[in-house]
């Protein structure tokens, strides 16, 4: 059965889109049918994460005001064929989506693939409601730092009442990717420590992305990180959070780093 | 609605028919705006309409108005600015209104098992950053965290069982002997009857700690628990 994965953060900047990316293409490496959905309406970002910039005729927006069919307006992966995008609009802003649009562009990729990933805008307004609207999971961004923390809390509040789960009384399966980990600055205790992250959100933990460069890299040519360096640490630490949204049990690892004699002797500060 | 009372000559007799009749049925006449009709008794003219007023007034009947009486005689009184009701016309009255008489005999109607009203509010969840649980009736419970930006704001006492980092707003409408507890103390403000304080003011000595708040005269106070 198709499953709806939101990815979310409530903050801008903490890396909803290049995990929806990198998290989609993982999960499309494994066979599955994934397609990713921009609802970052007005502010399109998608595209050029995934490198499909250049092939964008029809959007979200055509698509749930009826101006183009779903099949027009769907990108397929040149890298992975059972990947897919569902572009945002740029011209268009976030009162173009209609709820009725939405519910039924959602319940027509239902019938095509076996993920639909939605990568949701920044804030809890209108793109962001709809984004979660008809989510049986939930990722939820969090960088380890205090802004950050607090917003994915209030997004975690709004996953458990403003969701069509949530108002029919069941709950949407949420999970806490912590990206932009840095290993290093976590030792100096100058970051959120990953359990002072767990013991404020409460929610099960589904990966630690560490701070690289590599994804950086990935994002500038226009290809998730999975795809672009496989063997790098992010790139593994995506791979490994998609098989555990597909139910695989693997055991997350903190990130640490190799330490140098200088920060053997000075990297632990006195608590 | 008010009830018109209507006094029959002679006055004397009437009033201590009227003293058992409130006797019996004490209260009948508590709050109740009444009007005097006088018009019985200024047909034999014996009795002073003001001195009427007054032995009704003693007996805290709320006067409101008089009516059938020749206003000119109230003048200089107390009763001078009594409202003067136009004589009855006819089909103003209603109905007379007896004054029920007590049935003892009767069982009075079994008091209907009515759910008393909740004086507790359980949370049995997290409450999340923007949430706002508002329960003025009484205490609250939460078993889970209150994280940053989330507030609790209950007409009793506040109980945590969890970590406090948001807002506990306890005795809202005048209750000083309210109080918050919470298993961990990591708040961002804490109130009690409209006093409240910030982190600021409590520093980090308790941080982390169980702890009660209370008000001791007009001071908020925070100590642990153990």
């Amino acid at each position: 059965m198709a499953k709806v994965l939101v990815v979310t953060s409530g903050k801008g900047g903490v890396g909803k889109t290049t995990s929806s990316a990198a998290l989609g293409a993982a999960l499309a490496q494994t066979g599955q049918n994934v397609v990713v959905v921009d609802f970052d309406v007005g502010l399109r970002n998608l595209d050029l994460i995934m490198g499909a910039e250049r092939r964008v005729v029809f959007d979200l927006v055509n698509v749930v005001q009826g101006d183009a069919k779903l099949a027009q307006a769907l990108i397929r992966d040149k890298r992975v064929e059972t990947l897919s995008l569902l572009p945002a609009s740029q011209t268009r802003d976030k009162d173009a989506l209609t709820p009725e649009g939405v519910e039924r562009v959602i319940d027509e990729l239902r019938a095509k693939f076996d993920w639909i990933v939605c990568d949701s805008p920044a804030g809890i307004e209108r793109g962001a409601t709809l984004a979660m609207r008809h989510a049986d999971m939930a990722v939820v961004v969090t960088n380890p730092e205090v802004s950050s923390v607090r917003d994915s809390d209030r997004i975690i509040g709004l996953l458990d009442s403003k969701t069509a789960k949530a108002e029919a009384g069941e709950k949407v399966e949420k999970h806490l990717l912590l990206t932009r980990y840095d290993a290093m600055r976590a030792a100096r205790g100058e970051m959120l420590k990953v359990e002072d992250v767990l013991e404020i959100l409460a929610i099960p933990l589904l990966g630690i992305i560490p701070d690289s460069e590599e994804v950086l890299r990935a994002s500038n040519v226009g290809c998730p990180v999975t795809l672009h360096n496989p063997i790098s640490a992010p790139a593994r630490a995506y791979a490994d959070a998609a098989r555990r949204l597909m139910g695989e049990i693997i055991e997350v690892v903190t990130p640490i780093e190799r330490k140098g004699l200088m920060s053997r002797l000075f990297g632990r500060k006195v608590a | 609605m008010a009830l018109i009372v209507a006094p029959e000559p002679p006055f004397d007799a009437w009033l201590v028919a009227l003293d058992q009749q409130m006797q019996r049925s004490a209260g009948f006449f508590a709050g109740r705006p009444v009007v005097v009709n006088l018009a019985a008794l200024a047909e034999t003219e014996d009795d002073d309409p003001a001195a009427v007023l007054e032995a009704l007034d003693a007996r805290d009947l709320r006067i409101i108005g008089v009516e059938g009486a020749d206003t000119a005689l109230l003048r200089g009184t107390r009763w001078a600015n009594t409202l003067a009701i136009a004589p009855a016309r006819e089909g103003r009255a209603d109905r007379a209104v007896d004054i029920p008489e007590p049935q003892a005999e009767a069982p009075s109607p079994a008091p209907k098992p009515e759910a008393p009203p909740r004086a507790a509010l359980l949370i049995d969840r997290a409450v999340r950053s923007g949430q706002s649980i508002v329960f003025e009736e009484g205490d609250v419970t939460v078993i889970g965290p209150v994280a940053s930006g989330a507030e609790i704001i209950a007409g009793g006492s506040i109980h945590i069982y969890g970590t406090l980092r948001g807002r506990a707003i306890a005795g809202l409408l005048g209750r000083p002997d309210a109080r918050i507890f919470c298993r961990k103390l990591a708040a961002e403000l804490l109130a009690i009857d409209g006093l409240y304080r910030t982190a600021d003011h409590w520093g980090d000595g308790l941080h982390g700690k169980a702890v009660q708040i209370w008000l001791d005269d007009k001071t908020l106070r925070l100590a642990a628990l153990d």
